[in-house]
């Protein structure tokens, strides 16, 4: 991990108004994302794993402007992002790309790639053949033919068209990527292919990025560190090697068994049982005791903030308990063990 | 009162124990466009026992939703059946009339599907649907088909059924609609369930608890079960036997733990090994070079041969048939890893 500090997040929330309710038309809260602070920093890979709804892409666009934070605020490369001083904000933004899921709808299908990836770059200083040189660049270092300049996006397969879009967001050579779910949308065999690309862009050019996905073993790929999301909250962050190896929070443990292990046991896969609640005016209590196999008393009605427990592994749990072995590990040992 | 959940056992054990519920042969189902027609499943044979899960893996387009369609007969023009065969515990489906189809459909086997926010008609409450398709095919009142109802929403897990019974389908959650769509699936306790992707729009933690009830029914009904999921940690998780597609055909057939422990197809080899798990640290996922290739401009040889690293010459110029391989397994490669005793 680097020691200089790219990007912090200090108390970021988003709440949207979804509605009134009684005489009064008190507003109705959608909690999208509570309190999240972070720091990120130079060359550091942050992954974010959550299921649907826990805020995950809300927080992305909240830390690139797209969305204005409720509370909060967001500080890049030394310049506050929510800065009255728009030009600054909008300079500095031009280093903080994204990656999105659907290379399908991420790219307006009027125009040509060339011109989607030129898009990106700063005009200035360059001239019509540079620029043509520079796109040529741009696709070969993802991995393309620069003839593929001329075709439309509807021309080129999902692979193809998701190292466009990577393409586009290292043109204007950014600082920080934020790659929201880049390989959900793809076929297994091309995932590795585009994870691979990634991970080599991200080593040579020392990129920061906070990589958010669903899947678990994606995000261990990836990360150095992890934080696990759960309805808008951080409930639990450290190395990714500590938390895959020694979960704390429940949530991240159930998270853990719920992923297919082929190869175990039939039916000794733990589950979750009931329902996620509705982040809906959300009660001020722990948002996951209603799933939760070690709640307390406590934990319906009061919430727990992130804390710090072990080196930088911090959880938000009144009653955690770190898995010695997990089920992982247990398998693992069983296979070496045959 | 008329609550009895396996009205087609009897029929099930009329049978002989060896003969499996399903068996496909020799499959083609095409598209046609003008003069060209294109294979989209090529040649597909497979056999699923009672109470067995059978896993069918394949990346988009490899046409395992395809293939579940023709077996169920939902196909349209310009896309249809154009050779082989289908037999429900013994009987031909391919050519049967639709009447007889539809009556078949439900009660004998039946589809869950990937979305269940679009398989539910958003009009009707979610028990207005459940008893119609129980009166669909089974004579009996009203209070009959609804008590069934009920108690089928029980069996899946839904909290309060009465209570649910009566709601709409917006007013459910992904993983409850889900279960409702496996309610309405299981009703009439068919032999066999063709589960389309059942669990892919869900959460994993939904995935794990929706795979487990499908598991615990499946065991409890003595059903086959057809799980297509492009996820093949999802299959080898929970199925007995997995059946992998490529380009429209069948490659490898193969028992779960052995397919994973032992590939023998080059391209299930490829799956296995791009599959990113959470025990691994490595710094490079291995991956096939290439891309599935387009249906409508396949050549003479084997489908994978242009991504084969095992690749011989004679690959490229004729397409190796589905063989057996040892007893329990089928192979679709003139090179395969391995070696089979």
């Amino acid at each position: 991990m680097t020691g200089e500090t790219l990007l912090a997040v200090e108390g970021l929330s988003k709440h949207f108004v979804v509605g009134h309710t009684g005489a009064l038309r008190t507003p109705r809260r959608l909690s999208a994302v509570q309190d999240v602070s972070f720091s990120l920093g130079r060359g550091e890979v942050l992954g974010v794993v959550g299921e649907s709804g826990s805020g995950k892409s809300t927080l992305a666009r909240l830390i690139a402007q797209l969305v204005k934070p409720s509370a909060g605020r967001v500080v890049f490369d030394g310049i506050d992002l929510s800065d009255v001083d728009r030009r600054h904000a909008q300079v500095a933004l031009r280093r903080l790309q994204f990656v999105f899921q659907d290379p399908h709808s991420s790219l307006d299908p009027r125009m040509r790639v060339g011109a989607i990836v030129a898009e990106g770059m700063h005009h200035g200083g360059l001239s019509r053949a540079g620029r043509v040189e520079r796109v040529a660049e741009l696709l070969e270092l993802v991995g393309l033919q620069p003839r593929i300049a001329r075709n439309y996006p509807h021309e080129l397969s999902g692979g193809e068209r998701q190292r466009v879009g990577i393409a586009r967001a290292l043109a204007s050579d950014p600082l920080l990527l934020i790659a929201d779910e880049p390989v959900s949308a793809l076929d297994a065999s091309i995932q590795g292919q585009v994870l691979n690309l990634l991970s080599e862009l991200q080593e040579t050019r020392q990129l920061s990025m906070i990589f958010i996905t669903h899947e678990l073993p994606v995000a261990r790929f990836m990360a150095d560190r992890l934080a696990v999301m759960h309805l808008g909250r951080f409930v639990e962050v450290g190395a990714a090697d500590e938390v895959f190896l020694s979960p704390a929070h429940p949530y991240t443990q159930a998270l853990m068994a719920a992923n297919p292990t082929y190869g175990r046991q039939r039916g000794t896969r733990p589950t979750l049982r009931g329902e996620a609640p509705s982040p809906i005016d959300p009660p001020v209590a722990c948002r996951f005791a209603g799933r939760c196999p070690r709640r307390l008393d406590r934990c319906g009605h009061e919430e727990p903030l992130l804390e710090r427990f072990a080196g930088g592994h911090e959880v938000a749990c009144f009653n955690f308990e770190v898995e010695s072995e997990t089920e992982l590990e247990k398998w693992a040992h069983s296979l070496l063990g045959s | 009162m008329m609550t009895d959940l396996a009205p087609s056992a009897p029929a099930l054990t009329q049978q002989p124990p060896d003969q499996p519920v399903l068996a496909v042969s020799g499959l083609i189902t095409t598209l046609k466009a003008g003069r060209r027609s294109v294979r989209l499943v090529d040649d597909v044979s497979f056999s699923l026992r009672a109470g067995e899960i059978l896993g069918l893996v394949g990346e988009s387009g490899s046409g395992k939703s395809l293939l579940l369609l023709s077996v169920l007969g939902l196909l349209s023009p310009p896309v249809a059946i154009e050779a082989g065969s289908v037999r429900l515990k013994g009987r031909e489906l391919v050519g049967l009339a639709e009447r007889e189809l539809r009556s078949l459909r439900g009660a004998e086997i039946s589809m869950v599907f990937q979305e269940p926010l679009t398989s539910l008609d958003p009009a009707f409450t979610v028990g207005h649907q459940l008893a119609e398709a129980v009166r669909a095919h089974r004579d009996c009142s009203n209070n009959e088909a609804r008590e069934l109802s009920v108690m089928m929403l029980e069996r899946v897990g839904i909290g309060s059924p009465a209570a649910r019974y009566k709601a709409y389908p917006h007013e459910l959650s992904g993983g409850m609609r889900q279960r409702v769509m496996i309610a309405m699936a299981l009703l009439l306790s068919p032999s066999v369930l063709l589960a389309d992707e059942p669990v892919t729009a869900l959460d994993v933690t939904t995935q794990a608890q929706i795979l487990d009830l499908v598991l615990g029914l499946q065991a409890e009904m003595r059903m086959g079960v057809v799980l297509v999921s492009h996820d093949l940690g999802v299959v080898l998780d929970i199925a007995d036997r997995v059946a992998v597609m490529y380009a429209g055909q069948i490659v490898e057939v193969a028992p779960a733990l052995e397919l994973a422990a032992a590939p023998r197809h080059p391209y299930t080899r490829g799956l296995l090994a791009s599959k990113l798990s959470l025990l691994d640290t490595t710094s490079k996922v291995e991956v096939m070079p290439g891309h599935i290739p387009s249906l409508a401009d396949i050549g003479a040889g084997c489908r994978f041969a242009p991504r084969c690293p095992r690749a011989l010459e004679r690959c490229s110029l004729e397409p190796p048939e589905l063989e057996p391989d040892g007893a329990e397994r089928t192979l679709r490669c003139f090179n395969p890893l391995g070696q089979q005793t």
